[in-house]
């Protein structure tokens, strides 16, 4: 199945993409598609501690079931209204 | 309930002026305006983007709770995306209720829970440099985490 992976903020940036689509084993979990993109930047792992992720535009843990053609956004730590400071 | 997501500059003035009713003694604004400095970087502009349908879906549900959760009669709530600069106004908050204290409470409240898990987020140009800014920690239930299965 496929889903369309959404990236914002830094995570844009570092996967100089907008979105793409993916493709994952019928059944994959939230955590398998991350598992898939980990791979790509192993190194990273500040970006891998810190990130949430939203299903069709809710958060979801790494436990939530994937479906064919879901919108799965990657959501870095969000800085919108003024500073913390 | 008033709930924009605007690329122009915020009606401040006009939501205020129209969120206040007869049963209201108090009306509290936080008005989040653009520094001219981070940490004591010079910012030249900061460039505001969002998860646009879900930011919205999250701060109707931020006034909601709001409302549930203190007693005031309505909320407003609008952010600004896109390039801001020194003095723009990029979140506005009113709260209208009876009484101040559950006014500041729930003014207080909406702009911290908005910073932690409406999907916004800015990018800071420095006249040294541009980085994006570092934001807060997502609180524990939303963050991703490895959990066991």
């Amino acid at each position: 199945m496929r889903v369309n992976v959404l990236y914002f903020g830094v995570l844009k940036d570092f996967f100089a993409a907008e979105q793409e689509q993916i493709e994952l084993a019928a059944g994959a979990f939230v955590a398998d598609l991350i598992n898939v993109l980990r791979t790509r930047a192993a190194g990273e792992s500040a970006i891998w501690t810190s990130l949430a992720v939203a299903v069709n535009r809710e958060y979801a843990s790494a436990s939530v079931p994937l479906h064919e053609g879901d919108e799965v956004a990657l959501l870095p730590p969000v800085s919108g209204g003024t500073d913390a400071h | 309930m008033r709930i924009e997501i605007l690329d122009m500059p915020l009606p401040v003035a006009e939501v205020m002026a129209e969120l206040r009713s007869g049963p209201d003694g108090a009306v509290c604004v936080f008005d989040g305006i653009v520094r001219n400095n981070t940490r004591g970087r010079q910012t030249l502009h900061l460039d505001y983007e969002a998860y646009r349908e879900m930011a919205l879906d999250q701060m109707r549900q931020l006034a909601s709770d709001a409302i549930a959760k203190f007693p005031i009669r309505d909320v407003a709530l609008l952010h600004r995306l896109g390039r801001l600069v020194v003095g723009d106004t990029s979140v506005l908050i009113v709260v209208a209720s009876a009484h101040r204290g559950a006014a500041f409470d729930a003014c207080r409240w909406l702009i911290d829970t908005l910073k932690q898990q409406v999907p916004i987020w800015k990018k800071e140009t420095f006249v040294d440099g541009a980085v994006w800014a570092a934001g807060e920690p997502f609180p524990a239930p939303l963050a991703f985490t490895h959990d066991p299965r």
